[in-house]
């Protein structure tokens, strides 16, 4: 019965997906005001609809009813609570129910959020939202049906992957999703924009906060799938460069070039075709990603099953959005005026510079994901493209960026005089290349200039933060402003910039010295037995069975100790869960900022005896705390006061609301 | 004109990746393609399946035309396959050898016994190492050669009665053709 | 969307299932000394697991993943170079058991595509540069254009502390 319902609402909510996409926009067009205020109650009809939708499947899992297919393919009595929730998205269909829920949540915050923008330019954003929301609902309810039934109904579920029983797995997907879809809000205010015509600073002044929200939570989404994939899989990678990480990088990667242009275009008027080309490529790249997961076009370790039938929609669903948001663009911005000039050397070129290579990097790896495909296509054989090709490239071309990225904050808007920046950065230049000659000699073995050159860009990076800084509060009137009044406007902005680009700094440390320094070893121990790395003592105290909620597991202990004191007790597992029998490891790990203990469980071999391996790894929390601070730096900035009170005195006013008056295109 | 083109770039440049895309929907990015096609079939000498005493070489394949069957009891789909191979065996128009790879040999036998047998005769590779020689990365496969051992074609996966009918059976009867 | 989610893939035309594996210790393989080890793992590294998705050797547990390393272990023994190796392996596999394209004419689009895609954006940047400054500008006099010049001087002083 419930099921029943639950799928009656997703039609219900597709039903209002067609009124809210078509009816305000219409009414836009044609002028026609009651259409126009459709879009609110429309979406919230829908949000509505999706949440029944979902609460349903969430209480099919909850009560392990098992008449229903997807939830006897990945439910479990035995399951706990948290994860047979978790398990509502953990795969296909439910995945889905749980994208359409989020696109629905992202259109109400917006109706919302936003009351105080022109009621014609609201319903049409809301249209677009609305649009793709009917992509999503027919996807789901013509090719992947959360509420089919089955029958016979067997008497228990085919469990959760057990990979995925796992916090840091459960709420991954759900803080991807909130990026991708967000950043379909973008999308949807490019559209609207381009659809009438007025692309000024107003519009980046809009969609700015909720494209950096967006962002925040893929950077969120992304960190915690490689932090995931460290401590879940066993062998210490944390990232593959598999194409569906790819998939999630190439949005996130083209939305970081989109803040920046929108900080740009709200400032300075300039830029605004090129970021309305890149708000449609963020969003379209996102669907892009559903695609090459769904459709089987591509090996990975992460896609679903794959299934031509649903490729074929989703492309075709891909073709409208987005081979209709680029012939709309084709269209109208030509007509769109340019605005502010800027010189040849200005901190417009170096953003600008900066965006061009991170879509330069986007486009290497849509090239490095799809050249297998393609190859195969020409006929000109099978070929991979793997771990180390991306590597090499990445790792040439990131540079470059944090070149770029160092002289961007001291940088003068509209024109810099060479000279000038030459003097400003001459102290920090002679810094980063000194601390990272330094670095480069004394371990003057295999992989130091690396080393070196992390930490170049590091300080480079650090101190171009601290010019900036003393720059900003070179007086003690203007420290006194912050400490009195910390959530100023623009504060949110500026230290939102510091603290993001100090996390880019903290994970190029982390990257580097984690791939350079780790050390391994693959051992055969006996229980009582020690073996020494990296300074650290490993001794073996033998492995003894447990059992678990819904597993058994063969669980090691391992005391590391280091000059005599103890360090750690670790208790790596190999789990074999009731269901889905195929042995999983989870490793013991010491966590610390400087260095990771990592030690997993291997085979047994007989007589005690057991093969292990053990990880030393210096740094490599700095990878996740970097994206962490990437993130909060992005959240601070999207808080920033000036968006709400500019946005309030602008309706009142009817006059811009920044000081900045003087200034083109504000 | 040229100013709408530099605007329709992004759309083609899409439309392009579509078309790819699209492609891809037919293709299987599984499929690893052999590149012993057109060359000597890998030489071997292994021992029979039926008695461990005797051995079976490249060179009882040369000849005429045969197929090489790559098998095991724990493939599942070459018990879906197997109907198929009776079938190609019945028709008479090809010599079906085996390599049963990396099976335990008691099972393999009792499987023939049971399901029957349409080899001529089986090797057995205990420890994979000709399965190497010959690219095998699944079972099942089976390789077409022609009268002087070339390998002409291989089929990854079970065969079916498709790709019987469409690709095997033609072959078969242009390599006997020639010369 | 792209949910970490692997599916069991009933496959059984491949030796190993699609799941990601969690459980991949190399074998206990006895190496002389570091550096062979070392040898070891980077030529392990380099090679694709044919049958997984998208794994190398030295990730993967699958049963062909084994023998192949048991294979290039072997080889290392009896002292074949490692472009012996490599050219055994491609021999018998094709192209596709190299985890990185082979660097030669076929695969240049691959190898330089990148840096060409960075020659092209820069010609971009170079042209819309180029094209906004010589936009068409208003005639104002020497005067206020040196006034305006004092605005927008002073203006971007406060600016240039705004991100």
């Amino acid at each position: 019965m419930i099921p029943e319902l639950g799928h009656f609402a997703l039609i219900l909510a597709l039903c209002l997906s067609l009124v809210l996409a078509i009816m305000p926009m219409t009414g836009s067009l044609a002028n026609i005001p009651r259409w126009v205020a459709m879009a609110k109650p429309a979406a919230w009809g829908q949000f509505f609809f999706t949440a029944i939708a979902f609460a349903c499947l969430v209480n099919a899992f909850l009560s392990n009813d098992f008449s229903v297919a997807y939830v006897a393919n990945h439910g479990n009595s035995l399951l706990p609570t948290v994860y047979k929730v978790s398990a509502v998205w953990g795969a296909h269909e439910g995945s889905l129910l749980l994208w359409a829920l989020i696109l629905s949540g992202w259109t109400i915050a917006v109706a919302t959020l936003t009351s105080n923008l022109p009621a014609v330019m609201l319903a049409r954003v809301l249209s677009v939202m609305g649009m793709i929301s009917i992509g999503f609902m027919s996807f789901l309810l013509f090719t992947s049906n959360p509420f089919e039934r089955v029958f016979p109904v067997p008497l228990e579920g085919g469990d959760l992957n057990p990979l995925l029983q796992d916090f840091g797995l459960a709420i991954h997907p759900p803080m991807l999703y909130m990026g991708y879809v967000g950043l379909s809000v973008a999308f949807s205010f490019a559209i609207a924009a381009l659809i009438g015509g007025k692309l000024d600073a107003t519009w980046a002044r809009w969609s700015r906060p909720w494209t950096t929200v967006a962002w925040v939570f893929l950077t969120i989404g992304i960190t915690l799938g490689s932090w995931w994939a460290y401590y879940e899989l066993g062998w210490g990678g944390w990232w593959f460069w598999d194409p569906v990480e790819n998939a999630s990088f190439m949005p996130w990667l083209v939305a970081t070039a989109l803040i920046h242009s929108l900080a740009v275009t709200e400032k300075r008027g300039a830029f605004k075709r090129w970021t309305v080309l890149l708000s449609l490529m963020a969003f379209s790249l996102s669907l892009l990603g559903t695609f090459l997961v769904r459709s089987g076009v591509l090996t990975s370790v992460h896609s679903f099953a794959a299934d031509p039938a649903r490729g074929l929609f989703i492309l075709i669903f891909l073709l409208i959005v987005i081979g209709g948001s680029l012939t709309l663009y084709a269209w109208r911005a030509p007509d769109v005026t340019s605005g502010g000039r800027f010189s040849t050397l200005s901190r417009e070129t170096l953003l600008l510079g900066n965006n061009l290579l991170l879509v330069v990097i986007t486009a290497f790896i849509l090239l490095g994901t799809l050249a297998p495909l393609f190859y195969d296509a020409m006929g000109w054989g099978k070929i991979s493209v793997g771990f180390p090709w991306f590597n090499t490239m990445f790792v040439i071309f990131t540079p470059l960026m944090v070149v770029l990225m160092g002289l961007g904050p001291m940088a003068r808007w509209k024109h810099q005089a060479p000279a000038e920046l030459l003097r400003t950065y001459r102290m920090a230049l002679l810094a980063s290349l000194a601390a990272g000659i330094l670095v480069a000699l004394p371990l003057l073995h295999d992989g130091s200039p690396w080393a070196g050159l992390a930490v170049f860009l590091s300080v480079w990076l650090v101190s171009s933060l601290l010019l900036s800084l003393r720059q900003r509060y070179r007086n003690r009137a203007s420290i006194g402003k912050l400490l009195k009044n910390p959530a100023a406007r623009g504060n949110g902005s500026y230290f939102g910039m510091v603290i993001a680009h100090l996390g880019v700094a903290v994970f190029i440390i982390g990257v580097t010295f984690v791939s350079l320094f780790e050390e391994e070893q693959d051992v055969r121990m006996s229980p009582g037995q020690s073996i020494d790395m990296a300074g650290y003592t490993f001794r073996f105290d033998g492995v003894r069975s447990v059992q678990g909620p819904n597993y058994r597991a063969d669980q090691g202990t391992i005391v590391v100790t280091r000059a005599g004191k103890q360090e750690a007790q670790l208790t790596p597992e190999k789990r074999t869960y009731t269901v889905q029998t195929k042995p999983m490891t989870e490793a013991g790990i010491n966590a610390g900022l400087m260095r990771d203990i990592y030690v997993s469980l291997g085979e047994g071999l007989g007589g005690g005896d057991w093969s292990l391996r053990l990880y030393y790894k210096p740094f490599v929390r700095w990878i996740w705390l970097g994206g962490l601070l990437i993130a909060l730096g992005g959240l601070l900035a999207a808080l920033d006061r000036r968006y709400r009170i500019g946005v309030r005195r602008y309706a009142s006013t009817t006059a811009p609301a920044s000081r900045k008056s003087l200034a083109p295109g504000a | 004109m040229s100013r709408y083109l530099r605007y329709l770039t992004p759309l083609l440049l899409f439309l392009l990746l579509a078309g790819l895309l699209y492609r891809g929907l037919s293709l299987d990015p599984k499929i690893v393609p052999s590149p012993l096609i057109g060359k000597p079939m890998p030489a071997f000498t292994l021992p029979r399946l039926a008695d461990a005493g005797a051995t079976i070489s490249d060179t009882d394949l040369k000849g005429k035309v045969s197929a090489l069957n790559i098998w095991a009891t724990w493939c599942v789909s070459c018990r879906a396959e197997h109907e198929v191979l009776l079938e190609l065996a019945r028709t008479g128009k090809v010599d079906i050898y085996g390599l049963n790879y990396k099976d335990n040999r008691a099972d393999a036998q009792r499987w023939l016994t049971q399901l029957g047998d349409p080899y001529i005769a089986n090797a057995f590779d205990a420890d994979g190492r000709t399965g190497i020689d010959w690219g095998v990365y699944g079972a099942p496969e089976t390789f077409i050669m022609d009268k002087d051992g070339i390998i002409r074609h291989k089929h990854i996966g079970p065969l079916t009665r498709e790709a019987l009918e469409q690709e095997i059976l033609p072959l078969i009867a242009r390599l006997e053709a020639a010369q | 969307m792209r949910l970490r989610l692997i599916t069991l893939l009933t496959v059984c035309l491949l030796l190993c299932s699609g799941t990601l594996q969690a459980s991949v210790t190399l074998e206990a393989f006895t190496f002389t000394n570091v550096d062979e080890e070392q040898r070891f793992k980077d030529l392990i590294e380099e090679l694709r697991c044919l049958v997984c998705q998208n794994q190398s050797l030295i990730d993967s547990d699958a049963e062909l993943a084994h023998d192949l390393r048991a294979e290039v272990y072997g080889m290392m023994q009896a002292g074949d170079s490692d472009a012996q190796i490599v050219d055994f392996l491609v021999a018998r596999y094709g192209d596709f058991v190299l985890y990185s394209p082979p660097v030669k004419p076929s695969t240049w689009l691959i190898w330089f595509g990148p840096f060409v895609l960075l020659l092209v954006a820069a010609l971009l940047l170079f042209r819309s540069l180029r094209r906004q400054q010589q936009a068409p500008q208003q005639d104002i006099s020497d005067a206020d254009r040196q006034r305006l010049e004092q605005i927008m001087t002073d203006s971007n002083a406060d600016e240039d502390h705004q991100p």
